[in-house]
């Protein structure tokens, strides 16, 4: 029996309605020479054979367990406790599918609400959602926030040019159709002063980064009254592990805290999946798009978990719907809930400090090196800029070379930082590694 | 269900009260127990602004729905009611009275007469349920 649900009657019928004879007439844009071509694909091999071939492609990668690894730029590279796997892998959670139903997932959406809780206490906000897809998606659902507070009335967006440039770019990708004017960032030198010139009546947000994209921590109190002088909407883009240490952004008066989770006990698996985090202000959450887990009492008094605000999203709003996000990284956030939860505040804080002092010492000794300069004297977290006398690339290559990883080559984000490299340095980095790094830089300067 | 004389509705379920140059808008008594426990009430409208008739002011949010609030007439907005924020409650409990939503300068008197009164309204809602 062929389990082949239409009839010839059926696909007959469907095709008469779209108007053509035959199935091949829907490829008829598609050359005739290109739709069969030939693979020229290897001889069949047996499973045996077939993981052999497919271990040594991945033995091929640069792993950074084996490697000096130097690289951030976004994604970091954290030691994961093993208890964050563990307790990923149970069955119960292993679904990335909304619990609509509280009766049967009580312990699904506990970890929602716990996750909601340590972003809100890390971000010094009132409530966090349970997650966007990713720090970039997160920061354009910022922007559809502060739209929908402005009721569409205000057209300006203004981001910062130390914002991660992807996250730039998805902004404007996510937001195209809607005319806005998206500026701030096309001049590497527009500071918080520029900025702020650009702030006007037709601001809805501004945004900013925190440490940003290249490693700087900035104040931005007087920047955030000056942004809510002009009636928009203040939005901070975080490195969440960075505030184990830093002043939550709550603080420089954020409207909107956003950011990149993976630093949260993610691994960095080529880029994904991520975390979005998203936290806002009480009186901003009927506008916040995503899951709300909420803790409530059932009929017999006890303590239970539902989702909540549900009239605002997208299933009884419909088109009305502050946001169409609707999927979330349910699994990647119970990973980061684990996580965080495994190193409590103090291990978070300790974490963040071994990130800061590595960093610094390992600044501070490329710094005196010939050939190589610390680009600015701003504050930073764990990542700086060094101003290279030879392309990027080059000294990269040479670096791995010595199984070191080197820095984000900024030439490729930014014009006027050609021959800069961003070098990140985590906990992972022991000293001993970053000795490695400063004595091969040493040393291609001198080959 | 209840639908007084002196207001007049929509087919949206919003009532209005003319006050003179003014009206005063809320939800129908059928809307409120169609929307069952009322959690919020949002005016997304700024006072001074003139909207046109059927222009969204606003929405309400119960238990399990959110419902869009419309203009029955074109006006500016002159008043909108703070009660709303802490007790959204009322709009069950006395959706003709202390649960007005707007108040609104008229624009347009003449197109308060194309809204139906209380009897064709309560037709209205037969039809819809039958």
């Amino acid at each position: 029996m062929a389990y082949i649900p239409h009839t010839e009657k059926d696909r007959q019928e469907m095709l008469d309605v779209i108007g053509v004879q035959r199935i091949e007439d829907l490829y008829e844009a598609i050359p005739q020479d290109v739709r069969f071509p030939d693979l020229d694909l290897p001889p069949a091999l047996s499973e045996m054979e077939i993981l052999e071939e497919l271990q040594a492609y991945a033995e091929a990668n640069v792993e950074t367990r084996h490697f000096n690894y130097f690289l951030g730029a976004g994604a970091y590279n954290h030691f994961i406790p093993s208890v964050v796997d563990h307790m990923l892998l149970r069955s119960e959670f292993y679904t990335a599918y909304t619990p609509y139903q509280p009766e049967i997932s009580q312990g699904t959406l506990q970890v929602i609400f716990e996750y909601q809780s340590l972003i809100a206490n890390l971000t010094g906000m009132d409530v966090s959602n349970a997650s966007h897809y990713d720090g970039s998606t997160a920061l354009a659902e910022a922007v559809i926030l502060a739209l929908h507070q402005h009721r569409f009335k205000r057209e300006k967006v203004i981001l910062s040019p130390g914002i991660h440039p992807q996250f730039r770019h998805v902004v404007r990708t996510y937001l195209q159709g809607l005319n806005l004017e998206i500026v701030g960032d096309e001049n590497l030198d527009n500071g918080q002063e520029n900025l702020q010139s650009m702030i006007d009546d037709d601001t809805t947000l501004v945004a900013v980064q925190y440490p940003d994209f290249l490693g700087r921590i900035y104040d931005f109190s007087s920047f955030g009254e000056a942004v809510h002088t002009a009636g928009a909407l203040f939005c901070v883009v975080v490195n969440p592990l960075a505030l184990g240490y830093l002043k939550p952004p709550s603080e420089f008066g954020a409207d909107v805290v956003v950011g990149e989770g993976q630093p949260l006990g993610i691994p960095l698996s080529f880029g994904g999946p991520y975390l979005g985090i998203f936290a806002t202000l009480d009186r901003y959450v009927r506008k916040m798009a995503g899951r709300l887990a909420g803790e409530t009492e059932d009929s017999r008094g006890q303590r239970g978990y539902v989702l909540t605000l549900t009239p605002r999203e997208q299933h009884i709003r419909r088109q009305r719907a502050t946001s169409n996000i609707c999927t979330n990284q349910g699994l990647i956030a119970l990973a980061s809930t684990v996580y965080m939860s495994a190193m409590g505040k103090h291990g978070l804080r300790q974490v963040a400090e071994l990130c800061y002092q590595k960093a610094h010492y390992a600044a501070a000794e490329i710094d005196s090196l010939k050939g190589y300069r610390l680009w600015n004297s701003d504050p930073f977290f764990n990542e700086f800029v060094i101003s290279c006398s030879h392309p990027v690339a080059e000294i990269n290559d040479y670096l791995l070379d010595r199984e070191i990883v080197g820095g984000f080559d900024l030439g490729r984000a930014y014009e006027n930082l050609k021959d800069h490299m961003l070098l990140a340095v985590t906990e992972l980095n022991s000293k001993d590694q970053i000795d490695a790094l400063v004595s091969a830089l040493k040393e291609f300067d001198h080959a | 269900m209840d639908y007084p004389e002196d207001l007049r509705y929509t087919t949206n379920d919003e009532w209005l009260r003319v006050d003179g140059e003014f009206a005063v808008t809320g939800v129908s008594d059928y809307a409120q127990d169609q929307l069952s426990d009322v959690v919020y009430v949002e005016v997304t409208a700024a006072i001074g602004e003139t909207l046109a008739k059927g222009d969204a002011f606003g929405m309400v949010e119960s238990v399990k729905a959110a419902a869009d609030l419309y203009m029955p007439v074109s006006g500016t907005l002159t008043e909108v009611n703070e009660a709303l924020s802490e007790t959204p409650e009322l709009v069950n409990m006395e959706p003709y009275t202390s649960a007005w939503i707007i108040k609104y300068q008229i624009t347009d008197p003449s197109q308060v007469d194309d809204l139906m009164d209380s009897a064709a309204y309560v037709t209205h809602l037969k039809g819809k349920n039958s």
